[in-house]
């Protein structure tokens, strides 16, 4: 199977996914929605409220409203927030910048700690330093995202007092962009956050990386680039390369553990993103944001698996050969 | 435990862990106060610090809230709740994982198709968001003046549906595998009928591995559970879950009563640390089959 059949194969299989929380995401609305109350206000006669649902189309038969609905959607248009009173897919777009910035500069780090303690870990296999690494590392992986965000705050914010708990600092905007990564306020602001959403990933990382390596440097193709005289540096640049061939695939999955996370860490340190939205909107059951979000989500998932299925194969050749099953 | 085979850290972290879920389920027995118990509390007596500070009183091992709630007792009614809260969403989520997974794995074809497709997209998704999202959509079609009471019914209700495919997944590779044994065909040629051979036949024998993930599951469904009291989506203050005391606590982080939140914290952060030992000590002794999912 060509990469490019397998891709068409995989979105093929995901259109009837996306259908179904679409579907799922059109209930919420039917059942919750009163675009008529909406539009008019409560005051409309009986006569007004008929213009409008028949100039809205709610007397139309289910499947037409449903295929509308779809339609809206793909043009971005997601409904108003009962909530904000404001365009859902304007506040998205207003809040995408702030998670992409977080989940982006978390992402990066939990790879340069992942790898770069996970190989440590493994030359330096019984040092000190590594039963150290090794056991913050079953901290990241056990303590819950809230939990660890919450006592960094408490150990850096409130007893150090060094680095800010709250807000992304002063931002700028770019276009319709705005960045925090441009200011010092923003990288102090960032700090913490991107820690904590870092702190389960690298854990993740760490160990991977560090089992892989353990069993790259006893094999054989290391002995032998050893026997030949390679430096030191060489060897463990090959060894690394071999390691990392599961990690890549584990870090493009978990990228999206990393996005659902990012929920927990912007409420933590009420960072405005998409998280934070999320959470508020599901508080107030504000309908037309959640279900923004159900699809929203399917869509993100379908893509970041697909992601990750495209950079195995990069990766790993010996996958090109028989064809790809499984979801 | 030795004869477990789980080693000396899973042994005593398994004794350890299951000593706590006993002590905290007996708290009503020997809390010091009840904290649901409006009339016991004192705002005289807000914002104590520990017993073991200067300010503090005997009274109140772990210092007191805003509302002059003892903390030790908070915690011990609140690591009831959540602990139960856990129990019975993983109860959930076996009780339509474990049939889904044995309809699709005996019956195969289209239908084995089908519910293996919804299981792996749900999969795709972490449990947390689907648990976050279930909740916003009860909250969206419950009516308001349900919400009060049915918080803890939708919490567990969210969590179940979240963690289901994993039972989904681990009960149709078993049930597919025995569907195969000699002693099916048996049965089928003496004209059992096939719910018969299912429950009676099939079900003993791949029960065990389900056990295991209902196990491997609870620390991670008492954690979905407090990050979304955390939230602010999971039980009400009025009520509180072990994550509804560290958000609330966390309020009072930047002014000093430090205690609002790190003991809730430490009474979250220990289970799970020995859970997740007693875990990996399983898994090493059952191979990797059996692996819950964050």
């Amino acid at each position: 199977m060509t990469i490019a059949r397998l891709v068409l194969w995989r979105l093929l299989q995901a259109v009837p996914v996306l259908l179904l929380v679409a579907a799922l995401a059109f209930a919420l609305e039917m059942v919750a929605g009163d675009p008529v109350t909406a539009s008019l206000g409560p005051d409309a006669t009986a006569a007004q409220r008929a213009a409008a649902v028949a100039q809205l189309g709610l007397d139309d038969p289910l499947p037409l409203r449903y295929l509308r609905f779809v339609g809206a959607a793909l043009r971005g248009d997601l409904g108003v927030s009962t909530r904000l009173a404001r365009p859902v897919g304007g506040l998205i777009a207003e809040r995408l910048p702030a998670t992409v910035e977080l989940a982006g500069v978390a992402f990066v780090l939990s790879l340069a700690i992942g790898i770069g303690g996970g190989a440590y870990a493994a030359v330096r296999r019984r040092a000190r330093s590594t039963r150290l690494l090794l056991l913050a590392s079953l901290f990241g992986v056990s303590l819950p995202t809230f939990l660890t965000g919450t006592l960094l705050i408490l150990i850096f914010a409130a007893t150090l007092r060094v680095l800010p708990s709250f807000g992304r600092g002063e931002v700028v905007a770019l276009g319709g962009w705005t960045t925090g990564l441009l200011t010092g306020s923003g990288w102090a602001a960032l700090v913490l956050p991107a820690l904590t959403l870092a702190a389960f990933q690298s854990a993740l990382l760490l160990r991977l990386v560090r089992d892989g390596m353990i069993v790259a440097l006893d094999s054989e193709f290391v002995r032998f680039a050893r026997a030949r005289g390679l430096s030191h540096g060489v060897v463990l640049r090959h060894a690394l390369a071999n390691a990392l061939t599961p990690v890549v695939a584990a870090a493009a999955v978990q990228l999206g553990t990393l996005v659902a996370f990012s929920v927990v860490t912007e409420t933590v340190f009420q960072w405005p993103g998409l998280g934070q939205l999320l959470v508020e909107s599901v508080a107030t059951a504000d309908e037309p944001v959640i279900a923004a979000y159900l699809m929203l989500v399917a869509l993100l998932f379908v893509a970041i698996n697909l992601a990750a299925d495209l950079l195995c194969l990069a990766i790993d050749p010996r996958l090109r050969v028989a064809p790809a099953g499984g979801a | 435990m030795r004869r477990l085979g789980l080693g000396p850290g899973g042994g005593i972290a398994g004794v350890v862990l299951a000593v706590l879920v006993l002590a905290v389920i007996a708290a009503p027995l020997y809390a010091p106060q009840n904290p649901y118990n409006l009339a016991s509390l004192s705002l005289l007596d807000s914002l104590d610090p520990p017993s073991f500070l200067r300010g503090g009183i005997g009274q109140f091992p772990l210092g007191t809230d805003a509302q002059g709630r003892d903390v030790l007792s908070a915690i011990l009614y609140g690591a009831r709740l959540s602990f139960m809260v856990g129990a019975l969403a993983v109860a959930l989520a076996a009780a339509i994982g474990v049939p889904v997974g044995l309809a699709a794995g005996l019956a195969g074809g289209a239908l084995d198709a089908v519910l293996m497709r919804l299981a792996d997209a749900q999969l795709a998704v972490p449990a947390m968001l689907i648990a976050l999202l279930a909740d916003g959509v009860a909250r969206v079609l419950l009516p308001r003046s349900w919400l009060d009471g049915a918080g803890v019914a939708i919490l567990i209700a969210a969590i179940g549906l979240a963690r289901w495919p994993q039972f989904a997944r681990l009960m149709r590779t078993a049930a597919h595998l025995e569907g195969q044994r000699d002693y099916v065909a048996a049965a089928r040629l003496v004209g059992i009928k096939p719910l018969v051979i299912t429950l009676d036949h099939i079900l003993p024998n791949v029960l065990a591995p389900a056990l295991v993930l209902f196990a491997l599951s609870l620390g991670l469904a008492v954690i979905d559970e407090a990050t979304l009291s955390f939230l602010g989506v999971g039980l009400p203050p009025t009520r509180p879950s072990l994550g509804t005391l560290i958000r609330v606590g966390s309020d009072y982080l930047l002014s000093g009563e430090w205690w609002l939140v790190l003991f809730p914290a430490l009474a979250l952060a220990i289970p799970v640390l020995l859970a997740n030992l007693l875990g990996d000590a399983i898994r090493e002794r059952l191979g990797p089959r059996v692996r819950a999912r964050p």
